[in-house]
């Protein structure tokens, strides 16, 4: 839908000991995306997730989709896509607009 | 807020627990076989073996979840009767007991789960394990059929609601972890996570919990064990759970209870399988039309879905919990640390009391004098009671050798019984700690070589079955803990010959019992006839020796031909306070630990050498003031401290003998860690330090100076 992508990529854990840290470096991100605009999420580099982290990104997402704009999880690596497989959340993320 | 939440304490705690649940398990083990009526241990193994699952299900520890559960499955048999306890079963579970130990080791050293090491052994046990559930599938058949329950047939469609509670994430624990946990008791078909319960990022709390997830689970497993899944996060969530079968106002009710809005609930429902669009839709319709909603207990009742032995399960489940909280609140976990900071103050109150007396008694000042006294009694009281809270039970210790006793007992072929006795008599934690090894190989000593064979006991006239007995009592400041076996007993001469072949005794020297006892305590001394499995492993009486004179203990033998023998092993109450000999060169004070004096000498010396003669013998001494370059000159009249150290003596050259003193012992900061001869500090009542000299570390020089002299001796002619 847009050809412009804001991209984050987040690296380590995706954690309960840093989400508070995660979550303003979101926020941070996605004002920065124009309205219409998607903000993409790479977290190849991310070591280690739990629900503290599931839930960031679904609140990101509900964020984004509440102000326009699309969270897209642009690429995963084996901890995060472990936890999507285990939640069966892979397609939630997914491009879905 | 993120320091709130320390993984790694709770999993420690988690290791102290299972460690613990794991001894509970193998006494009960130990004791069935005792029992007329042993149900109530067998429930305490199988609760121990299922909270040990439950409780690392949370941490993942996927290796101790799938290997427990074999095991709880054995004894959710054995409690039913199905399957029975007999003493090749308890082997059998004793031995998954210490493999399951092993597992949390690994866990506690931060190794990975799958060990190539170790699981040949697991999967050993395992196989073993399987033989008694192998005709589960043929018991269970005719048992569904007569309950009729939905369950028990085959794998059935559950549906599960889960709404975590706003703490979950803070108090440590992952949402994610119970569903992987879940995920082991069967399949997870879907699971959706509510995205409606999550605000957006200005509005969330990142460390706070909003999830919930709908499951549609497919599993053979009945309520209370998908229960149990989420035992230890209860309190802080929501859980429904609809079992198969369910009428579809059932799932109108949870679709009524849950905060989330009703339609998206429905309709994940139907993602989850658990019900039709087509019944949704019609559930819908008559919900509209019908009454008030029922509470949806009534209507489990009303359905019968809820059987009476699931709600019996529950309460016995509930009253067990408030039991385990009760014993818990009884006695509180303090860090050893903590200890010994407030045994250091009180070390520190003791002193600042006695600085205070003194001058109290300097002003003459009567009032002031009577109070100071008072003070010094309850400080001394202070004293003694922190001191006895390091002090814990033998028992523990003691009743870890049950489990020796009927492991060795197998394996020699042997019928041997433990008795115990004493199992109240306290001493510091640092000397139970230490002494468990010695102990362990007292009393297999005691099994394999004291304990005389079947045939030899009943040409004795002695009962068939063998007895090892360990006792503790106080005496005088001293714990004293004895083996006792009712075997054959020390064989005099052989030992005698024993050690005349060693060169350990004189030839010609009449020596008395105790004496010749006492040679098995000599390095590389064994009399045992044949070598058996036991022996042989390179761990001799004379390391057991050692250990206990490492303690400051010393250990005695007694035996009576025929009728036994009894190790007695004597070791001080506590190692924070010990009885000292206080000597003073220049203005320094020393601490030598008192049992260590031999006797106190004038000073002499061969002139020019560090070697005295003490009664026509070699004596190599050190010299305090040299050694720790103590400033001014030597007094006039010096004196040596003969000290005696497994067995071999050296003198230490002081100034002063100041005499007899109890002597709390401070540990030296990790400043003077590098510093040689000196264990320990104390300080004086006058306020000054004394430091306490390493005995061990100074005979050790002392012994080469000696072979120097030796040498010297000899190649001078005597009398220069």
């Amino acid at each position: 839908m847009s050809t412009t992508a804001t991209c984050l990529r987040i690296e380590g854990e995706l954690t309960i000991y840093r989400a508070a840290e995660l979550a303003e470096a979101l926020k941070g991100s996605l004002a920065q995306v124009p309205a219409g605009g998607a903000f993409e999420l790479d977290l190849s580099g991310v070591t280690e997730m739990d629900c503290a982290g599931v839930q960031l990104l679904l609140a990101t997402q509900r964020s984004a989709n509440e102000s326009g704009r699309v969270l897209r999880v642009a690429a995963t690596g084996a901890a995060v896509a472990e936890v999507f497989d285990t939640l069966q959340l892979a397609s939630h993320f997914s491009d879905r607009h | 807020m993120a320091n709130d939440i320390n993984l790694d304490q709770v999993l420690q705690t988690f290791i102290v627990e299972a460690r613990e649940l794991l001894d509970d398990m193998e006494a009960a083990l130990l004791r069935v076989a005792d029992e007329a009526d042993p149900r109530e241990s067998i429930n305490a193994i199988f609760r121990a073996a299922h909270t040990i699952k439950g409780s690392s299900g949370l941490f993942g520890l996927d290796a101790v979840v799938t290997f427990t559960h074999v095991v709880e499955s054995v004894l959710d048999r054995v409690r039913d009767g199905e399957v029975r306890l007999d003493e090749s079963l308890v082997a059998l579970i004793l031995s998954s007991g210490d493999y399951i130990g092993r597992l949390v080791d690994a866990v506690e050293r931060g190794e990975p789960q799958s060990d190539p090491k170790t699981e040949p052994e697991g999967a050993a046990l395992l196989a073993r394990l399987q033989t008694h559930l192998a005709d589960k599938a043929a018991h269970d058949a005719p048992a569904s059929a007569s309950s009729g329950s939905a369950t028990a047939g085959g794998p059935a469609h559950w549906h599960l609601s889960l709404r975590f509670g706003p703490d979950v994430l803070r108090n440590g624990m992952d949402p994610l972890s119970f569903i992987r946990y879940l995920a082991t008791l069967g399949e997870i078909q879907r699971i959706v996570t509510l995205p409606d319960a999550v605000p957006g990022l200005e509005a969330l709390d990142p460390e706070g919990c909003c999830l919930g997830f709908e499951i549609g689970f497919l599993t053979s497993a009945d309520k209370a064990a998908i229960e149990n899944v989420f035992e230890f996060v209860i309190d802080d969530c929501s859980l429904r759970i609809v079992p198969p079968g369910s009428r579809v106002d059932q799932y109108i009710e949870l679709i009524r209870s849950l905060p989330a809005g009703p339609s998206p609930l429905g309709e994940i429902l139907v993602r989850c399988g658990s019900i039709t669009a087509h019944e949704l839709e019609a559930a819908l319709r008559v919900q509209a039309a019908s009454a008030p909603a029922r509470r949806i207990g009534a209507i489990l009742e009303d359905q019968g879905t809820v059987s009476p032995q699931v709600v019996d399960a529950a309460l016995a489940k509930q009253k067990q919990v408030r039991e385990a909280r009760g014993s818990e609140s009884q006695s509180v976990r303090v860090d050893a640390d903590k200890l010994d900071r407030l045994i250091n103050l009180v070390g520190e109150l003791i002193i600042a009391a006695a600085g205070a007396n003194l001058v109290a008694k300097r002003t003459r000042n009567l009032e002031l004098m009577e109070r100071n006294t008072t003070l010094s009694d309850l400080v001394e009281e202070v004293r003694d009671s922190a001191l006895q809270l390091r002090m814990v039970k033998i028992g523990g210790t003691f009743s870890r050798f049950k489990r020796v006793v009927h492991d060795v007992a197998r394996e020699l072929g042997k019928d041997i019984e433990l008795a115990v006795s004493g199992e109240d008599t306290e001493l510091d934690k640092t000397v139970v700690e230490k002494i468990g090894d010695p102990l362990m190989h007292l009393v297999r000593n005691a099994m394999d070589h004291g304990i005389d064979s079947a045939e030899l006991r009943a040409s004795r006239g002695k009962p068939a079955t063998g007895t090892v007995s360990l006792n503790a009592f106080h005496d005088s400041g001293s714990i004293v803990i004895q083996v006792k076996d009712d075997g054959g007993g020390l064989d005099r001469e052989k030992i005698l010959a024993k050690g005349l072949e060693r060169g350990l005794v004189e030839p010609g020297r009449t020596l008395s019992d105790a004496e010749v006892y006492a040679l098995i305590f000599e390095p590389g001394f064994s009399t045992a006839a044949q070598v058996t499995n036991l022996s042989g492993r390179g761990v001799g009486m004379d390391v057991v020796k050692r250990n206990i004179t490492a303690l400051r203990g010393n250990v005695a033998v007694s035996s009576e031909p025929g009728r036994g023998t009894t190790v007695t092993v004597r070791l001080p109450l506590t190692l924070a306070i010990i009885n000292g000999f206080q000597v003073a060169v220049g203005k320094s004070v020393f601490v030598v630990p008192m049992d260590m004096v031999d006797e106190c000498v004038e000073f002499s010396a061969e002139a020019g050498h560090d070697y005295t003669d003490l009664r026509g013998q070699v004596l190599p001494f050190i010299r305090l003031r040299d050694l720790f370059d103590v400033p001014g000159t030597a007094s006039a009249r010096q004196n040596i401290v003969v000290v005696k150290h497994a067995g071999e003596k050296f003198g230490l050259v002081v100034d002063a003998l100041l005499g007899e003193a109890q002597t709390v012992i401070k540990p030296l900061s990790r400043m003077f860690a590098q510093v040689r001869g000196i264990s320990g500090s104390s300080i004086l009542g006058s306020g000054d330090v004394a430091l306490i000299l390493d005995v061990p570390l100074l005979m050790q020089e002392a012994q080469e100076s000696r072979s120097h002299a030796a040498r010297e001796a000899e190649s001078q002619p005597a009398g220069q």
